[in-house]
C-alpha cells in the first residue's frame, strides 16, 4: 500500500533523481537494457503466484483451489475447474513473459542504426537513423489488465533504454502494491520506480517535466494528460477504448462464430477489456438464429446459472456495478433485454447479457459499455453496418465475421478503427508484428513488440559528410546560372546537370 | 499588405466541407492523390515568378535561395511522393505465428480525415506545401492556415491553390492569432504545427479537448561544433559552409540554422578573420547593398533582435558586423566573440543573422555545453575525429546531426526530419510525411476453421497446458498433448 501521499515536491525530487541517472548514461548501454529485461522476466517468473493470488483479490473471489499452480504435468493432480482469470491471466502472463523474451532476442537488432539512403544532390554523403531513449518516461496504467497493461510498456520503455515511473492504477490495489514491494527489488532502483496512488499523486506527477507520457485509459483522463503534457511539450502515447463493434453476416459457421464472439466479450475479464465487442450489428433476418447459437453456447460455456460460473469474471468495484446497472435501468433499453440480466451486488457478478434492438440514441450505445452486456443492432442489409460504424467515433477495434469476400475486402478498407479483425475476436492483441493502439477517440501511438521499443525511442537522424564535394552556386553571390544548376541538381537529372554547366538550358 | 481574419462560420463551413468530401471517399483513391500532385507541380511551374516575387516582397530572398529553399524543395518532395505513392498506399505484411494458422496479418496504411496545418513564416512556401504533399499523399482533406506574418505568400497560397487542387478537400484559410484559435476550437483528426514552443503549447492544449494528435516542428539554439581541422583547405570549407548555413537560409530566420559556434579558444582568431572574408566574398563591401541577403520578416522581429544586442555586455562582444537599419529590416551578419553565457542571445533562440562563437578550451567539453541546453532541432559538428563523433551522436540528443555541413539533412528524404524535447515531435519528409499523416491499423484475416477448442470455457486442465505451450509456441509438444502422448 501507499505509505503516503506523493506531493508536488516528492515527484519533482523522484524525477531529478531519475533524470540524474539517465544523465550518466547507464540506462542506455546494451547490457543494463538486457539485465533489467531478464530481471523482469525473473520477477514474472517468481512472483506468478503472487500475481495470480493480487488479480484474484483484485478482479475475481478470494484465492481459488491451488490446482493450477501445482506442478501442471503432474500425472496425479486432482485437477478441479479454475476460474476464467487465472487461466486468462496465466495467458497475459505468458504474454508479458514472450514480450521481454522477444525483446531479449531482438535488442540488439533493434538499437542497430538504420541505415538510410542519401540522393546525388548531396553527393558524397551517408546518412542512418539512430534510436535514442527519451530520457525519463511516465506510464499511468490501468485497472483491467493491472500486470499486462503496466509491464508491457515498461519492456518496450527500459528496452529502448529509458529511465521510467510506473503508477499502476489505484482501482486495483493489490496488483498496485504488488508492482510497489517486489518490482522494484528485481529492477535497477535508480532507474526504474514505481509510485502508488490515486488523483492527487497522478496529479502531482502530471506536473512534472516528462520525456514521454504513455496512459491507458479512458478518453476523460486521457485529455487530461495530453493537457498537462502540451505544457512540457511532452509527447504522449494514449491507449484508450471505445465501442468496437462486431458485424456478423449471414452464411458463416455461426457455432464458430459466436464461440469467438463469446470468448472476445465474456472470456475477456466479462467485456472489461478495451478490445472486447462492444455491440453486434447484424441483418434483421439473421438476429434470431445469432441470438439463439448466442443462448446455446453461453449456456455449454458458462451453465445455466451464469452468477454460479467461477469461469466468469467479477465486476471490479460497486461503482462499476451501478454504472452497469444504470445503462440496464435506462427506460429505452430496459424492455429490450432478451437474454440474462441476472445480477447479484453483494458479490458484485453480473451474468452474459443480450439487448436486441436497442435505440442507438440510447445511453448504452453512446458510451463504451464495458462490462458484460451486448446489445444487438438490427440492419436491413450487412453493408449498412460500415455507416453505422463510421458514424460514430473511431474504436480500438472492429470486428467482421464473414465468407464474403468482396465484404472482407471493404469492411478492412473502409472501417476506421486501431485495429481489425476478420473472423475472430481480439487475438490481434497477442500478434507481436502488428501495432496495438487506437486512432481518434481511442487514442494514439501504438506499441508491442518492435512497435513499443519505436515508441520508446526518438529517431534521430545523422548525415555525414565528407569536406569534398563543395558546390559553388549553394553560396552566394547569386547568379541566374546558379539557380539554372540548381533547379537540374534539384531535379537530380544527369542531363540536366551537364546542360547546366555547360551554360545551357 | 494585411490579411483579414477568417469567421467562425466559414472556419465551420470550410471544416464541414472538408469532412463531406472525406467520407465521400473521393481521397482515398490513389489516383484522385496522384491527381492533387500533379496540379502542385504545375501550380509551381505556372506560377514560379510570381512564387520569387512573394518570397521576395516578404523575406527579401533572392530567386536562387528561393528556388534552393523553397521552389526546389517543394519539387523534390512532390517527385518523390508520385514515384513512391504505390508503395506506400501497399499494406505490409506481418508474420503470425503459426498457432493462428490460417489467418493473415498485415498493417494497412488509412488516411486520417481532416488535417490542419499551420506553416510558418520563415518558408513560407516550402513549410506550407511540404505538409500539405504529405497530408494529400495520404489521402488526408486538408485545411492550410498560413502565416499571415508571411502576406504575400499567403495570399499567393490562398489565391492559386484553389485554382489548381480539388478545393472541396485542401482548403486555404487566410488570417492572424484569432483565425487561428476559431480553428484549434474545431475538431480535427491532426494536427501540423511548424512555429515556436510557446504557440505550440498552446495548439496542443488545444489538441487535447478532442484527443487530437499534433506534430510540432519547433526550433531551438543549434549548436555548430567545430574542431580544429590540421587541414587548411578542410578548414576554409568548413568556414564556408558555416557561412551558407548562417546567413544563407533567410538571414538566419530558419529553424535549422546554425544559432552559435562552439570552438577551441586557439582556433578563435583564425575563424574570426576567415568568416569576415567569406562573407566579404559572399555579400561584398557593403552587406546593405547585397541582393543575395534575405531581409528581417517585420519590425517586430527586428526590433527583438535588435534588444538582443542591447545589452552593452553583449555589445562589447560584438567583432564584426553589427549595424542594422530599420527602414530596410537590414541586419548586418554579424558575429559575436563570448558574449556572457546568461545574456538573452545565449538563453534565447536567436532567429537572425547574429553568430555567437563560444570558445572552448578542448573541444570534448562542447558536448556538456550541448547537453546543459534544451535539445535543439539539429547539432552540427565539423571533425574528422571519430571518435568525436561517436561521443556526439551517443552522448547528446537533438532532431538530426549531421556532420561536416550544414542544413543539407533538410534535403534528404530518407531521413526523418523532427525535433526531440524543446524543439518539437512527429516527423516528416519522404516516406515520414505519408506516415505521419496515415494511421497503421492492424488487420488480421481469420478463417472459421480450424477452431482451437481449448481457448474456450469451461476451463479443463487440458486446456491450461495447451495455451501454455500455445504461448510458448512449443509446436512439438502441442502436438504430443494432443495426440495424448504427454500429459
Amino acid at each position: 500500500m501507499a505509505e503516503e501521499v506523493l506531493g508536488r515536491e516528492a515527484a519533482s525530487g523522484l524525477v531529478k533523481q531519475l533524470r540524474e541517472t539517465f544523465g550518466s548514461g547507464k540506462s542506455r548501454s546494451l547490457e543494463w537494457r538486457e539485465s533489467q529485461l531478464k530481471s523482469l522476466l525473473k520477477f514474472v517468473t517468481d512472483c506468478e503466484q503472487d500475481i495470480i493470488d493480487a488479480l484474484l483479490s483484485d478482479l475475481s473471489k478470494p484465492p481459488f483451489e491451488s490446482v493450477v499452480h501445482e506442478d501442471i504435468n503432474a500425472t496425479t493432480v486432482r485437477f478441479k475447474r479454475c476460474p476464467t482469470l487465472t487461466i486468462k491471466e496465466r495467458a497475459l502472463i505468458a504474454m508479458l513473459k514472450n514480450s521481454c523474451k522477444l525483446a531479449l532476442k531482438e535488442l540488439k537488432r533493434w538499437m542497430a542504426p538504420e541505415k538510410a539512403k542519401t540522393s546525388i544532390t548531396t553527393f558524397p554523403s551517408s546518412a542512418e537513423i539512430v534510436s535514442e531513449p527519451f530520457g525519463v518516461v511516465l506510464i499511468i496504467s490501468a485497472w483491467n489488465y493491472p500486470f499486462l497493461l503496466s509491464l508491457d510498456p515498461v519492456v518496450g520503455a527500459i528496452a529502448a533504454g529509458n529511465a521510467v515511473v510506473l503508477k499502476p492504477s489505484e482501482v486495483s490495489p493489490a496488483s498496485s502494491s504488488l508492482l510497489a514491494k517486489l518490482l522494484t527489488e528485481y529492477l535497477d532502483t535508480s532507474c526504474v520506480r514505481v509510485v502508488e496512488g490515486a488523483v492527487a499523486e497522478t496529479t502531482a506527477l502530471l506536473q512534472q517535466k516528462w520525456d514521454k507520457i504513455c496512459y491507458t485509459g479512458n478518453g476523460r483522463v486521457g485529455r487530461i494528460v495530453m493537457e498537462a503534457a502540451a505544457k512540457h511539450l511532452t509527447p504522449v502515447l494514449l491507449e484508450l477504448g471505445g465501442k468496437s463493434p462486431v458485424v456478423v453476416d449471414s452464411g458463416i459457421n455461426l457455432q464458430v462464430a459466436t464461440r469467438r464472439i463469446i470468448a472476445g466479450k465474456w472470456g475477456c475479464n466479462n467485456g472489461q477489456a478495451c478490445i472486447s465487442p462492444d455491440y453486434i450489428i447484424t441483418t434483421k433476418d439473421f438476429a434470431p438464429k445469432l441470438v439463439d447459437s448466442l443462448k446455446e453456447e453461453l449456456e455449454k460455456f458458462y451453465g445455466k446459472n451464469p452468477l454460479e460460473s467461477k469461469d466468469l469474471s467479477r465486476i471490479v468495484n460497486s461503482n462499476h456495478f451501478a454504472r452497469l446497472t444504470k445503462l440496464l435501468d435506462d427506460e429505452k433499453v430496459s424492455g429490450k433485454i432478451i437474454h440474462g440480466g441476472e445480477k447479484n451486488q453483494a458479490d458484485l457478478k453480473f451474468a452474459p447479457t443480450i439487448l436486441l434492438d436497442v435505440p442507438r440514441d440510447s445511453l448504452i450505445m453512446s458510451e463504451e459499455i464495458f462490462g458484460p452486456l451486448l446489445p444487438i443492432i438490427t440492419v436491413d442489409k450487412v453493408e449498412e453496418s460500415f455507416d453505422i460504424i463510421n458514424s460514430g467515433t473511431k474504436p480500438l477495434a472492429a470486428y467482421l465475421f464473414t465468407s464474403n469476400e468482396k465484404l472482407k475486402k471493404q469492411f478492412v478498407l473502409t472501417v476506421s478503427a486501431g485495429g481489425v479483425v476478420v473472423n475472430d475476436t481480439s487475438i490481434h492483441l497477442a500478434v507481436e508484428t502488428l501495432p496495438f493502439g487506437g486512432v481518434g477517440e481511442s487514442g494514439m501511438g501504438a506499441y508491442h513488440g518492435k512497435f513499443s521499443f519505436d515508441a520508446f525511442s526518438h529517431k534521430k537522424a545523422v548525415f555525414y559528410r565528407s569536406f569534398v564535394g563543395d558546390a559553388a552556386i549553394r553560396y552566394p553571390p547569386y547568379t541566374k546560372g546558379k539557380l539554372r544548376l540548381l533547379k537540374a541538381l534539384i531535379g537530380g537529372s544527369i542531363w540536366g546537370i551537364i546542360r547546366a554547366l555547360f551554360g545551357r538550358s | 499588405m494585411i490579411i483579414s481574419s477568417s469567421s467562425m462560420e466559414a472556419v465551420e463551413e470550410s471544416l464541414g466541407e472538408a469532412r463531406k468530401t472525406f467520407s465521400s471517399g473521393k481521397t482515398r483513391s490513389v489516383e484522385w492523390r496522384k491527381k492533387q500532385l500533379r496540379a502542385l507541380i504545375e501550380l509551381i511551374h505556372d506560377n514560379e515568378e510570381n512564387i520569387f516575387k512573394a518570397l521576395h516582397d516578404d523575406l527579401g530572398k533572392h530567386p536562387t535561395e528561393a528556388y534552393r529553399d523553397e521552389v526546389g524543395v517543394v519539387l523534390r518532395s512532390l517527385d518523390t511522393a508520385l514515384s513512391s505513392i504505390e508503395k506506400w498506399v501497399a499494406p505490409k505484411k506481418s508474420s503470425v505465428p503459426l498457432l493462428f494458422f490460417p489467418a493473415k496479418g498485415e498493417v494497412l496504411p488509412e488516411p486520417l480525415g481532416a488535417i490542419l496545418i499551420f506553416s510558418s513564416w520563415n518558408f513560407p512556401f516550402s513549410l506550407a506545401l511540404d505538409p500539405l504533399i504529405g497530408a494529400i499523399s495520404a489521402g488526408n482533406t486538408v485545411i492550410l492556415k498560413p502565416s499571415d506574418q508571411a502576406p504575400a505568400c499567403s495570399s499567393l497560397l490562398a489565391n492559386t491553390i484553389p485554382l489548381y487542387l480539388d478545393c472541396n478537400a485542401i482548403k486555404v484559410i487566410e488570417g492572424g492569432p484569432e483565425t487561428s484559435e476559431r480553428l484549434l476550437q474545431l475538431k480535427w483528426d491532426k494536427i501540423f504545427f511548424t512555429g515556436s514552443p510557446r504557440v505550440g503549447q498552446l495548439v496542443m492544449f488545444a489538441a487535447a479537448k478532442h484527443l487530437t494528435p499534433v506534430v510540432l516542428e519547433l526550433g531551438g539554439k543549434c549548436p555548430t561544433i567545430l574542431d580544429s581541422l590540421s587541414n587548411p583547405r578542410d578548414f576554409k570549407v568548413a568556414v564556408k559552409r558555416i557561412v551558407g548555413g548562417k546567413w544563407g537560409p533567410c538571414s538566419g530566420q530558419a529553424c535549422i540554422g546554425i544559432d552559435y559556434l562552439l570552438v577551441e579558444e586557439k582556433s578563435a582568431s583564425t575563424l574570426i578573420e576567415l568568416l569576415k572574408k567569406i562573407i566579404g566574398r559572399f555579400y561584398g563591401e557593403n552587406p546593405r547593398e547585397s541582393k543575395s541577403m534575405a531581409r528581417i520578416v517585420n519590425k517586430h522581429h527586428f526590433a527583438r533582435l535588435h534588444n538582443l544586442i542591447k545589452d552593452p555586455r553583449v555589445a562589447a562582444s560584438i567583432v564584426h558586423g553589427g549595424t542594422l537599419d530599420e527602414d530596410s529590416l537590414f541586419v548586418e551578419p554579424t558575429i559575436l566573440l563570448d558574449p556572457p553565457l546568461d545574456a538573452e542571445i545565449m538563453t534565447e533562440e536567436i532567429f537572425g543573422p547574429f553568430l555567437p562563437i563560444i570558445t572552448l578550451k578542448n573541444i570534448e567539453e562542447s558536448i556538456e555545453f550541448v547537453n546543459s541546453r534544451p535539445k535543439p532541432l539539429a547539432i552540427y559538428a565539423f571533425t574528422k575525429d571519430e571518435t568525436l563523433k561517436r561521443r556526439i551522436i551517443s552522448e547528446t540528443s537533438s532532431g538530426s546531426v549531421t556532420f561536416n555541413d550544414v542544413m543539407i539533412q533538410f534535403l534528404c528524404d530518407t531521413l526523418p526530419f523532427g525535433g526531440v524535447d524543446q524543439s518539437g515531435f512527429g516527423r516528416y519528409h519522404g516516406k515520414y510525411s505519408f506516415d505521419t499523416f496515415s494511421h497503421e491499423k492492424a488487420v488480421m484475416q481469420g478463417s472459421f476453421f480450424p477452431e482451437i477448442e481449448p481457448r474456450y470455457p469451461p476451463w479443463t486442465l487440458f486446456k491450461i497446458k495447451f495455451i501454455r505451450l500455445a504461448y510458448r509456441l512449443d509446436y512439438f509438444r502441442l502436438v504430443l498433448l494432443l495426440l495424448g502422448l504427454k500429459r
